[in-house]
């Protein structure tokens, strides 16, 4: 039994394809129930996300199956094959292992490390689990990738610091401010990087934001987004010291806070640390800011350069990740190739069987004067005939199950003894976990 | 058998320092869960081996230098355990069982030679005194450790240096509020042991206070951390500056500690 995996992702495909072939989560039955009557797909997954859309499934038919369900993406979703075609990648065997291992652990992600894949992936399993079309070995297949990426997460650092500037921002406060379920964010001026860092602020728990602006209805309108307070603009000094962090971005040509200010503000707070963070090019905030004691002051440029060092740290982080991979991938391959072992040792028994007794009940009923044991002598002489037959070919699989030819054994068997394929919910295979 | 607690007590510090310090270059949860736990078994060797030294001798083993710096050393380790427990900060045991542990070593290579117990020692307000006294000296040790970290995470967030130790190092707010833990309760433990020291003088010599350099040290000690306690609660002082009188006041300690001689006791 072979994995495949067919799809596309932000590194082969752009954005203008891959929202072609999403498919939509709300009708994933449908996709689903046609990807496992494609001829020669037993098990399927799909795992559709904005920045990928892969299949998983199982197949004997390597070739066969890649390119159905290559056609089947480019038919589902009305696309021209040709044009589907080159954005599509394949894997099968241990490449396809690897792929969905590395996939769920983040390393093939856009952010190397973000968290979301995973989460996605679950999902997607989930869908397939629900209408029932992944079966014993992406059941099995799935889990191991899951607890792989959680091996990943816990014994690498791939996660564990920010790779944006607003989350950075965050990093960073925590380790002036530590806890921030107590603090508050003060916004002055509006911009995208400065909504977006005070957003981060609120997701980490901050307990809420002051907004200021020239134009005080834009900062009303925007303290009413955050559900925060709007301070007018010439007001900002008697209300600085309330805030903890200070993220500015202004228009203005000039500095708004210099040190005497920070001096002030910091006085006011009983010396309790204070927060800048300077988005605003020119700048907002004289860098002698930084010179006064308990404030602390980050440029964008700072936080950039966090930025920078994390993804570094990643890289270096994600060569440990594809050690613990490859590890994994051993064992899960070991599994996969002996899988099919036991229930062809089975299947290929039962056939010898089924044809002594066939050919032993047609001799007997058609002899006349049987000697009184000659029954029981037929028996045990054809019982130790198949016996002796079998024994070579079962020990052959066995010794292969734990080499890599298995298949190529399994194949030829199946269809030199014309043995029934496998079934999607075998009970028998079941019974090897 | 008090010998042999000592001995383990030593190795088993020596083993928890490594730990603590190989935390500092290496990320590891496994590494820090060992690292506490050798250390935990390591104080509870040292806290046998005391206990079966004062039922042998029949008094609390502070009555000389050897002695003392063994328990100084003790108190310490138990009130780091205490802070790691509560505020889950490994680092600083990468700071404070490195002093703990020189204090032990200095301990066993002094030599204390076996005398009697002076009459005056056998004063419950002494044993009373001095257990105090240690038990505040051990918070200030902390407190010490804490304002090093609270300095070295400062200079990295003043100069923008975000390397590994900064990533290590406690938020700057959750060190404050440890260094202040360590002044609020060191703070009328000090002052308890001098008040309980004073009546034993008065006992001793018939002097409540008889300026004797102990007592006089003991003193300005009691004035620095005032200052400090005071300086926080009424302006909030707090950062560098409590940081760096924090230090000094484990530098006075540690000179009247090791470098005043007692008049009454030796």
């Amino acid at each position: 039994m072979n994995i495949i995996v067919v799809g596309l992702s932000h590194k082969t495909a752009a954005v203008e394809i891959r929202e072609k072939v999403a498919f939509s989560p709300n009708q994933i039955d449908k996709p689903l129930g046609e990807l496992i009557k494609l001829e020669g797909i037993i098990e399927g997954v799909i795992v559709s996300t904005c920045n990928r859309v892969e299949i998983y499934a199982t197949t004997r038919d390597i070739a066969g199956g890649i390119a159905r369900i290559k056609r089947f993406m480019a038919d589902y979703h009305h696309l021209a094959f040709e044009t589907l075609e080159s954005h599509l990648y394949s894997y099968h065997a241990e490449a396809a292992i690897r792929h969905v291992f590395r996939v769920a652990s983040s390393l093939d992600s856009m952010v190397v490390g973000e968290p979301q894949i995973l989460g996605q992936i679950k999902t997607s399993y989930g869908y397939a689990a629900e209408f029932k079309t992944s079966g014993i070995i992406l059941n099995r297949f799935l889990h191991k990738a899951f607890s792989v990426a959680k091996r990943v997460r816990t014994e690498t650092k791939i996660a564990s610091s920010a790779v944006s500037v607003a989350f950075a921002a965050v990093e960073l406060a925590k380790k002036i401010l530590g806890d921030l379920s107590d603090k508050t964010v003060m916004l002055i001026g509006a911009g995208e990087m400065c909504e977006l860092a005070a957003k981060h602020f609120l997701n980490s728990g901050a307990k809420g934001v002051m907004v200021t602006n020239r134009t005080f209805e834009r900062a009303e309108r925007l303290a009413e987004e955050f559900a925060g307070e709007a301070v007018r603009f010439e007001s900002l000094f008697e209300n600085l010291h309330r805030a903890d962090i200070v993220l500015s971005s202004t228009g203005a040509p000039h500095y708004i806070i210099g040190p005497k200010d920070a001096e002030e503000v910091v006085k006011r707070r009983r010396f309790k640390p204070i927060f800048f963070i300077d988005i605003a090019v020119p700048r907002d905030i004289d860098p002698k800011v930084d010179g006064v004691e308990n404030a602390y002051l980050f440029t964008v440029d700072h936080l950039q350069d966090i930025v920078q060092a994390n993804l570094a740290q990643r890289g270096l982080e994600a060569e440990k990740a594809e050690e613990i991979i490859d590890q994994e991938i051993g064992q899960f391959h070991k599994w996969l190739s002996t899988l099919e072992v036991t229930p062809t040792i089975v299947a290929l028994r039962n056939r010898f069987d089924e044809i002594r007794r066939a050919e032993l009940d047609k001799t007997i009923s058609g002899w006349k004067e049987l000697p009184p044991d000659a029954e029981k002598r037929l028996e045990a002489l054809t019982v130790a005939m198949m016996n002796k037959l079998l024994h070579a070919p079962t020990y052959a699989l066995k010794q292969a199950g734990q080499g890599g030819r298995v298949d190529l054994y399994i194949d030829a068997l199946r269809q030199l003894f014309e043995l029934e394929a496998l079934q999607r919910d075998d009970e028998e295979f079941e019974l090897e976990e | 058998m008090t010998h042999l607690f000592f001995i383990l007590t030593v190795a088993l510090y020596g083993c928890a320092t490594a730990a603590y310090l190989a935390c500092l270059l290496r990320t590891s949860p496994l590494l820090t869960r060992w690292a506490g736990r050798i250390l935990a078994v390591g104080f509870t060797a040292h806290l046998l081996s005391t206990i079966h030294l004062a039922s042998r001798m029949k008094y609390l083993p502070l009555t000389n230098m050897q002695e003392s710096l063994s328990f100084f050393s003790l108190a310490i380790v138990g009130a780091f355990i205490f802070f790691e427990r509560r505020y889950k900060v490994t680092t600083l045991g990468s700071f404070i069982i490195p002093v703990a542990l020189m204090m032990l070593i200095a301990s066993s290579s002094l030599h204390a030679e076996v005398r009697q117990l002076p009459p005056i020692l056998q004063s419950n307000w002494f044993w009373f005194h001095a257990l105090l006294a240690f038990t505040s000296y051990a918070c200030f040790t902390i407190a010490a450790g804490i304002a090093v970290m609270y300095l070295i995470q400062r200079y990295f967030l003043k100069t923008k240096h975000f390397g590994a130790l900064f990533q290590k190092l406690p938020s700057l707010e959750t060190m404050d509020e440890i260094s202040y833990r360590c002044l609020t309760v060191g703070f009328p433990l000090l002052t308890v042991a001098i008040i309980s020291g004073s009546i034993w003088s008065e006992q001793a010599t018939g002097s409540y206070w008889i300026w004797d350099p102990k007592q006089t040290w003991s003193l300005i000690i009691w004035f620095i951390y005032a200052a400090l306690l005071h300086g926080r609660i009424t302006i909030g002082w707090r950062g560098k500056r409590a940081a760096i009188l924090s230090i000094l006041g484990f530098i006075v300690v540690l000179f009247t500690f090791l470098g005043m001689k007692h008049s009454i006791v030796w």
